[in-house]
């Protein structure tokens, strides 16, 4: 509180470096893998996810495309009958969205998230046209979840799910790490959590 | 209580340290005098069917409306004798467990960790029976938290006592001595008073609770009515009847008897709107008693429905001081608790409705907080925010109005001057405010706090510990991150604190502070420390 623990905004900004440089031998010692070297920077570079997942984004854009083309397909067919428009003009736009959603977008999605795994936070950036940054303490995690999906466990990737107990943000998920670095991650954070949940 | 199983509860060998579980905890039952108390509950219900039924059926009416009367309150008695029956509760080492259920089964169990605290809550029938309503707060959202209606109150008050023991494990020596000395139900914890309403304070308090809402319900009854009673409140003619009459009285009166009778029914309206403030007030906020004890925050209040809850200290992750337009002028505000646990349905605790600043002060700083100093380093949101909310409402109030303004022409184009009219002047509001809410809005950062200040007329403040949010995350839409501003969301348990539309520099330098501070502590020495 305010009076137990007097942190002046600057000590605190120092103190925490020479924290984070001491536990950074012994982490990686342990795991070199795992710790950036950008740690403590919040806004250093980010860590690409596994391309395995740029290809999850473009199968599951494919079965997208592919129900709004069939979709647009029978509209088409309707309308032809009906009204007696050209035949095959809805069908052709859809057609072309959809191109853009299963060549454009996951490239631009892949490429607008990232992650950034320090010493004692995770920051998890994505989105392409709604930006969102966001930065969990370790030392805030209640629990922490590793799940994979049938597409997933196909590809080998994994998402990470941290759960806090602030309302906004109650889990931040992290997708598209491979299986053995989320499991991997997810011992790395563990071992900063003294007591895994309250 | 069961008589044969009472001796054995743990309770009441708290002078024991550590019970033994040996012969295993065995479940109890809620205090039999609920039963009547659900008897009584759901004879209350059933007097107004009763009534209606009587009223309608006119001759023999009275007997049948008693008849029916009598017949819901037997069948509620029964249900509660049923499900008093089925309700067990076992107060096990780690955690208490529930199981009830007349037809289908179901089990709850609360470990003692996850329990943030116990209130005890008392409405008016169970208060004459000296009962208690036991609900465990969990933070489980979605009014899914544990409550035993009813136990009598020295039970309520040891469950309460216990249920802090076992969750505090480390302390349970010391707070099982303590219990010890004196008797469980009143245990001599030193409790220093921090914040009190009497009669008068009440009086003013209700006078700026001033509310209309009695004639919602007095229309709501009339419709209720309506259905049972030859009285048709929709039909025109009867209020046309009603107002020729009334009309013919007035004017027979000459024109200043009418203004006089205008001004005499504002008057009746202003008064049975002071009236049901005043009462809602007196009803709610009754003996208000807010104290610091060791273990927390304890606050009482209620003329009714008494509520007894306890806050412990270091749950407390922000606070609110709020106000409102007229009572602000006067200096009066309140204070709220942001925590996790649910009070009467809303997520924060009021620790002082009604309340000068300079009372407020000493609560806060009990709390661990501090008022924003003259000192405090105040931001605005950036300037490109503004340009852009003030163009952004103006517009869709433009939009909006042009759209009717247009409908006008076509419809009614004598009026469409008065539409375009409108239309620029509200276009103007529109702009103003925005522009005045950017003004006093404002965010300021200190060594322990995050604090915001926003609203004119209303200014409300929010002070989040620094220590106890839980991530940062800065978020912008394609239009901020084109302007280069961004909004800065904090995650607070329990409460929501965002500072929209900062520079992303100043957000950054903000996420970069936050952090710096929450990763120095793990989330399990923030118990310890701030209990310290």
């Amino acid at each position: 509180m305010s009076t137990s623990i007097p942190i002046d905004p600057e000590t605190a900004q120092r103190a925490t470096p020479s924290f984070g440089k001491a536990t950074r031998e012994t982490a990686s010692g342990a795991d070199s893998s795992a710790v950036d070297p950008g740690a403590l920077d919040d806004d250093g570079p980010l860590t690409q996810l596994h391309p395995n997942y740029k290809l999850m984004l473009r199968i599951k854009a494919i079965i997208f495309a592919l129900v709004l083309v069939v979709a647009a397909i029978v509209i088409d067919s309707q309308l032809g009958a009906e009204f007696g428009t050209p035949v095959g003009v809805v069908s052709a736009v859809v057609a072309l969205l959809g191109l853009f959603f299963v060549i454009r977008l996951p490239t631009a999605r892949y490429n607008a998230r990232g992650y950034q795994l320090g010493i004692d936070r995770l920051r998890v950036v994505r989105g392409v046209l709604w930006h969102s940054d966001t930065v969990v303490p370790f030392g805030r995690v209640q629990h922490i979840d590793v799940d994979q999906g049938p597409v997933e466990r196909a590809l080998d990737i994994a998402t990470m799910t941290l759960h806090t107990a602030g309302s906004h943000n109650a889990s931040v998920s992290l997708p598209g790490l491979g299986h053995s670095r989320a499991t991997e991650m997810r011992e790395t954070i563990r071992a900063h959590i003294r007591r895994e949940s309250l | 209580m069961n008589e044969g199983v009472a001796p054995a509860t743990p309770a009441s060998v708290s002078g024991v340290p550590r019970v033994t579980p040996a012969p295993g905890p065995k479940p109890r039952r809620t205090a039999p005098l609920s039963v009547i108390v659900g008897a009584l509950q759901s004879a209350q219900g059933a007097i107004l069917p009763a009534l209606f039924v009587a009223f309608s059926t006119r001759s023999s009416g009275i007997w049948i409306g008693v008849a029916v009367g009598l017949a819901l309150a037997i069948i509620g008695g029964l249900f509660a004798y049923i499900s008093w029956r089925r309700l067990t509760y076992t107060i096990q080492q780690q955690d208490i467990r529930v199981e009830s259920g007349v037809l289908s089964r179901s089990a709850r169990s609360v470990p003692y960790e996850r329990i943030q605290d116990v209130s005890l809550e008392q409405s008016l029938i169970p208060r004459l029976f000296g009962l208690v309503a036991v609900k465990f707060e969990t933070g489980a959202g979605g009014g899914e938290d544990l409550s035993l209606s009813f136990l009598t109150e020295d039970q309520g008050e040891e469950l309460r006592q216990l249920v802090r023991e076992r969750r505090d494990g480390q302390e349970v020596g010391e707070a099982i001595t303590e219990t010890g000395a004196a008797t469980p139900a009143k245990s001599a914890e030193q409790a220093e008073p921090l914040f009190t309403m009497g009669p008068r304070r009440l009086f003013t308090f209700g006078l700026f609770e001033f509310s209309l809402a009695v004639f919602a319900v007095l229309a709501g009854m009339l419709q209720y009515v309506e259905s049972f009673v030859d009285f048709e409140i929709w039909d025109p003619e009867v209020w046309e009847v009603f107002v020729r009459d009334q009309a013919s009285t007035v004017t027979t009166l000459g024109p200043y008897a009418q203004v006089a009778s205008a001004i005499a029914g504002l008057i009746g309206v202003f008064l049975i709107g002071s009236a049901t403030g005043l009462f809602r007030t007196f009803a709610r906020e009754w003996d208000f008693l807010l104290e610091r004890t060791a273990r927390g925050f304890r606050r009482r209040r209620g003329l009714f429905t008494r509520t007894d809850v306890v806050m412990p200290v270091h749950r407390v992750q922000g606070i609110t001081i709020g106000t409102r337009a007229i009572r602000y002028r006067f200096g009066w505000h309140s204070l709220r608790f942001v925590s996790l646990a649910q009070d009467a349905g809303a997520s924060s605790h009021v620790v002082a409705p009604f309340a000068k600043l300079g009372e407020i002060a000493p609560i806060v700083e009990a709390a661990g907080f501090h008022m924003a100093g003259e000192s405090a380093d105040w931001h605005r949101a950036s300037e490109r925010y503004l340009v852009d909310s003030v163009v952004i409402d103006a517009l869709s109030v433009l939009a909006l109005g042009v759209a009717g303004w247009s409908a006008c022409l076509t419809f009614a184009p004598e009026w469409s001057e008065v539409a375009l009219g409108a239309t620029l002047v509200l276009t103007g509001l529109a702009a103003m405010i925005a522009v005045v809410s950017w003004k006093f809005r404002r965010h300021a950062l200190d060594a322990t706090q995050v604090m915001v200040r926003s609203g004119l007329l209303s200014p409300t403040s929010q002070i989040a510990t620094r220590l106890k949010l839980h991530s940062v995350e800065i978020a912008q839409g394609p239009l901020s991150r084109l302007r280069g501003y961004a909004t800065l969301h904090l995650g607070q348990a329990g409460g929501v604190f965002a500072i929209p539309g900062i520079p992303v520099e100043r957000a950054r330098e903000v996420r970069r502070k936050v952090m710096a501070t929450i990763a120095a502590t793990d989330f399990s020495q923030l118990e310890s420390q701030s209990a310290a």
